[in-house]
């Protein structure tokens, strides 16, 4: 019988010929993430074990990006206790570089691997071709000093696209359709895989932004096939694939759809929950008080060079803060270079950092009682961003730029 | 008996001569009110029952501290002074465009001979261009909103005078920061200081900037440097006759006079936790740094960022050591992107953040742990003031702090 | 009389109230955290009518005038200093805070000394007494009238 791509990457990583949904297998990670939202307990918990020691230290990403720069003492000190630690046993180390799973992509994901990252998103790295999962920091720890862990093997929803999105439509507005048509949990434990012709004309970035959301429908993983498009960033940024893996033809799936990209519109999820999605002109006109076009979602310069187009020559509407915060340091760098910066800068945006960022909800750009927020990050639960009575919309680089532009929420084409 | 530059500007103002001990009440020509003190100005107005603000348009709202917010209540501040403005006819706000203080004389507000007050005290920068400013609380703010006036006490003024040209390595905030441990934090108490001699006419209205904003913390009521040429460019107005006479007269009385010559200044830091508390860098080599901070009202300027550019062009920041640089305007931050500034800056390591305050005011931006050591361009190393009372703050040039990022130790540029 | 705390030199306005404190809405959220920098339990431990004594400068720094606002809602009945900086001076005034220049009170009393302040004329500590001089009269009409706020109520007819 045929395996899935999630099951030959598991069972490679447990050293099986194969294995099937359902199994429990033991597995060697390739890489362990971790960054500042959970840092800090991991090493309090390392730290009460009995002759503790990293089972290989190589392994091991450590990201500083959630309050980066730090806002408060408590974030200084976990900031603190998280670089000593690395400085002490060698740990990779970025602080300020940019968002952990942006980082991750340009520096070190490769096809194949089997990724443990201490962040709900890291089921981004399915991209290019990598099974990466989120974990709370005790698996983290049991895989840092072990080097394995065990994983149930999941059961694999599959996407066939096919077709190429309209003018105006973006991956986002992609898979927040997705996730409105299976809802938050209609992948709960599951791998959703994309594959089909549709593919080809998704850039690494819409990729991302696709992989990255999977685990707001309760995904375990995402999963993309590997073809030239992410052979070609592969390479630009130095690395070989691990492995090329693809499903078999006779792999079992527990679902398939088949979607058709040139049917997809442009898509808002409302408060407080990614899969309370609508068309944006019924969102249109609802007052913004801040717009954010950044995070591990769409902080990329493809996303970047959409909002500066929509923005250019435009003006941020009085009273609107627009935060643009890159997703990295490559990011800013190549925005910069393009004069896209300097584009937001003129039209009253704010130019931040690369970090988390609001889509955080804490160091820059918390919103206050009572406010609204339209933006690409990945969550709009209540709460989020800021005070707990405050609401946030999701939307594509284009609709939340557009909407800063008016003040209220409308999408770029009614520009 | 001749007068100096500030009692002539409050002379003119008020339309008599003025002398030292003077209390005069004085037409205010611009009130800068910003972020954290907005809702306390308001609510004390209300409070006092004035029913319109006296002068509009000699009103501006600067909104810098609390961006990017990092509290739910941050927000509520920006949301208060929108009402505010919308409410009293105020036009000028700047929600997102840098500094107060760096916005008060950058974007036109205050020029020569005028008279501002701001609920800021660092207030004092815009002596810089040969105004008088100084910071007031927000209760006060709230009477010149209703009355258009406050009293003051014409100061005393300490002269300084500084003469020649400086090292390579030496600028304009390694003056200012001698000149505050010689006179200490408080020896300029309730008195003007005024800056003359060919070593200040050579300088930029930018290095001015950074002497007028850190009078305050030798306690001086302004910080003033007599307008030229450059001061007029710089705030796109004729250096006309009336101008060329707003400056202190050759039989003008002082309280003291200090001389330096500038070949004796040094690179120099104000050590933890004061601001007078004032050593050679060269004394303090091997001081190992956690951070290194170039932004303020002090020196988050373009010719600082270049500078700072200038040292780690083709290097980089020490491993595990983080520089935060924040541009201390829009304005600014958009020069140093077409120079090439920020990408240089971006290359080294520099962790680039949006105008504001930043770390300087404690609220984001770089916070610091316990026993973390920083060296900052700004214009306060108190304790706790960027994170706990722990945090060791240095204060040094953006020459100093970019060398000192490089070696991860404190060095002189 | 009044209990005395006794603070050094150059007591600056992040000690009395740190900047994480100031978008407090009222006073009153601020109290607990002033002077936490230098002796976090001194909110607590301070009496209404208690008095503050302190060397040179006292309230250098910043223009927020939360720090004498939180030293008055104390209940902190007047500070004696050898010198104040001037912004916390006009705030104090303009909030009907009490404050006192005097050379040499600071380095004879002790923490805990009770004295009697008696305005304008003189302080009264172990026995001994220490004179102090009148404010100007411009101060003098606001402090009377409660503070600023009060004094420009009047002006504008209504109290």
């Amino acid at each position: 019988m045929g395996m899935t791509m999630a099951e030959k990457i598991i069972a490679a990583a447990a050293g099986k010929e194969s294995c099937k949904a359902g199994d429990i297998e033991t597995v060697t990670l390739d890489r362990l993430m971790s960054n500042d939202g959970t840092t800090h307990l991991t090493i309090d918990m390392y730290n009460n074990l009995k002759k503790p020691r990293i089972a290989d230290v190589d392994k091991l990403v450590w990201i500083i990006d959630h309050n980066i720069p730090a806002d408060s003492p408590k974030t200084a000190a976990s900031h603190k206790k998280m670089r000593d630690f690395a400085k002490e046993h060698g740990i990779t180390f970025y602080e300020g570089e940019g968002v952990c799973h942006q980082v991750m992509m340009e520096k070190h994901v490769r096809p194949g691997e089997l990724i443990f990252g201490a962040d709900s998103h890291t089921c981004a790295y399915g991209a290019l071709g990598a099974f990466g999962t989120g974990v709370g920091c005790t698996d983290y720890l049991y895989a840092m000093v072990t080097g394995t862990s065990w994983l149930l093997v999941p059961e694999t929803i599959r996407f066939n696209l096919h077709g190429t999105l309209k003018k105006g439509v973006y991956a986002r507005d992609l898979i927040l359709t997705i996730i409105g048509r299976i809802s938050a949990n209609g992948a709960n434990y599951k791998a959703m895989e994309f594959a089909g012709d549709g593919l080809k004309g998704l850039s690494i970035a819409d990729r991302i932004s696709i992989c990255n959301l999977c685990v707001e429908a309760g995904a375990k993983t995402a999963l993309m096939e590997v073809d030239d498009v992410a052979l070609d960033y592969l390479k630009a940024h130095g690395r070989e694939p691990k492995a090329i893996f693809k499903s078999d033809d006779d792999a079992v799936f527990s679902e398939v759809f088949d979607i058709d990209l040139s049917e997809i519109e442009p898509i808002v999820a409302k408060p407080h929950f990614v899969d309370n999605i609508v068309p944006v002109s019924e969102c249109e006109g609802t007052k913004i008080d801040e717009a954010f076009l950044g995070s591990c979602n769409n902080g990329r310069i493809e996303d970047l060079r959409v909002g500066a187009e929509v923005i250019k020559g435009k003006h941020v509407a009085d009273k609107v803060r627009f935060l643009v915060v890159p997703a990295s340091r490559e990011v800013y760098k190549q925005a910069l270079k393009e004069g896209l910066l300097d584009i937001f800068m003129n039209a009253g945006a704010m130019v931040m950092n690369p970090n988390c960022s609001v889509c955080w909800g804490a160091c820059q750009g918390v919103i206050g009682e009572g406010e609204t927020l339209i933006s690409t990050g990945t969550r709009n639960f209540k709460g989020r961003a800021g005070h707990k009575d405050s609401f946030v919309y999701l939307a594509s680089a284009a609709t939340v730029t557009a909407s800063a532009i008016k003040g209220y929420i409308t999408s770029a084409e009614v520009q | 008996m001749g007068h100096t530059l500030v009692e002539k500007i409050i002379g003119n103002k008020v339309g008599h001569e003025v002398k030292p001990g003077d209390i005069v009440t004085v037409d205010v020509d611009w009130c800068m009110i910003d972020d954290i003190m907005v809702p306390f100005a308001v609510q004390k107005f209300e409070e006092m029952g004035f029913k319109k603000v006296a002068k509009p348009e000699g009103v501006v709202l600067i909104y810098d501290h609390f961006l990017p917010a990092t509290q739910v209540d941050d927000s509520r501040h920006f949301r208060v002074g929108d009402e505010f403005a919308d409410k009293y006819g105020i036009k000028n706000v700047h929600r997102t465009d840098g500094i107060c203080h760096q916005l008060m004389t950058e974007a036109g507000y205050v020029k020569p001979g005028d008279i501002a007050f701001g609920t800021d005290s660092h207030t004092v920068t815009y002596g810089c261009v040969g105004a008088f400013s100084t910071g007031i609380g927000y209760t006060e703010m709230a009477g010149i909103l209703g009355t258009g006036q406050l009293w003051i006490k014409v100061p005393e003024t300490i002269k300084v005078e500084i003469e020649g040209t400086l090292h390579g390595n030496v600028t304009s905030k390694d003056i200012i920061l001698r000149i505050i441990g010689d006179l200490t934090a408080s020896g300029a108490t309730y008195q003007a200081i005024e800056f003359t001699g060919s070593t200040v006419d050579a300088m930029s209205v930018a290095s001015r900037m950074t002497m007028s904003n850190m009078s305050v913390e030798a306690g001086a009521k302004c910080g003033l440097f007599a307008p030229d040429e450059k001061t007029c460019d710089y705030c796109k107005i004729p250096f006309d006759d009336k101008l060329k006479e707003l400056r202190s007269d050759n039989d003008a009385k002082y309280s003291k006079i200090l001389r330096y010559k500038a070949e004796d200044f040094k690179p120099v830091c104000a050590c933890p936790s004061l601001v007078d508390n004032i050593k050679p860098v060269k004394e303090l080599k091997g001081t190992k740094v956690n951070q290194v901070f170039i932004g303020s009202c002090t020196n988050g300027r373009l010719e600082d960022l270049r500078a700072a550019a200038t040292i780690l062009k083709g290097k980089h920041v020490a491993p595990f050591v983080k520089l935060i640089v924040t541009p201390a305007s829009r304005k600014i931050y958009r020069e140093a992107l077409a120079d090439g500034t920020l990408e240089i800056l971006s290359d080294a390591g520099a962790i680039i953040t949006t105008p504001g305050c930043g770390l300087c005011c404690g609220r984001g931006g770089g916070i610091l742990s316990d026993d973390e050591v920083v060296v900052a361009t700004n214009n306060r190393n108190f304790l706790g003031r960027m994170g706990t009372s722990k945090v060791q703050i240095y204060l040094a040039s953006p020459v100093t702090a970019a060398a000192t990022a490089i070696a991860g130790e404190i060095v002189e540029g | 009389m009044s209990k005395i705390w006794k603070l050094d030199n150059d007591i600056d306005t992040d000690i009395i109230l740190p900047t994480e404190y100031l978008a407090f809405e009222t006073v009153q959220e601020m109290k607990p955290y002033a002077f936490s920098p230098l002796r976090p339990d001194l909110a607590a431990q301070i009496q209404p009518g208690d008095m503050i004594v302190a060397g040179n400068n006292f309230g250098c720094g910043s223009s927020r005038e939360q720090a004498p606002e939180v030293v008055k809602a104390l209940g902190i009945s007047c500070i004696v200093a050898k010198s104040f900086a001037r912004i916390f001076f006009r705030n104090a005034i303009n909030n009907g805070l009490l404050l006192i220049e005097q050379p040499d009170l600071y380095d004879e009393v002790a923490e805990g000394d009770e004295a009697e302040v008696i305005p304008g004329k003189e302080i009264i500590v172990n026995g001994k007494s220490y004179p102090i001089a009148s404010l100007p009269e411009n101060l003098t009409e606001i402090l009377e009238a409660g503070g600023l706020v009060k004094a420009m109520r009047k002006r504008n007819g209504l109290d």
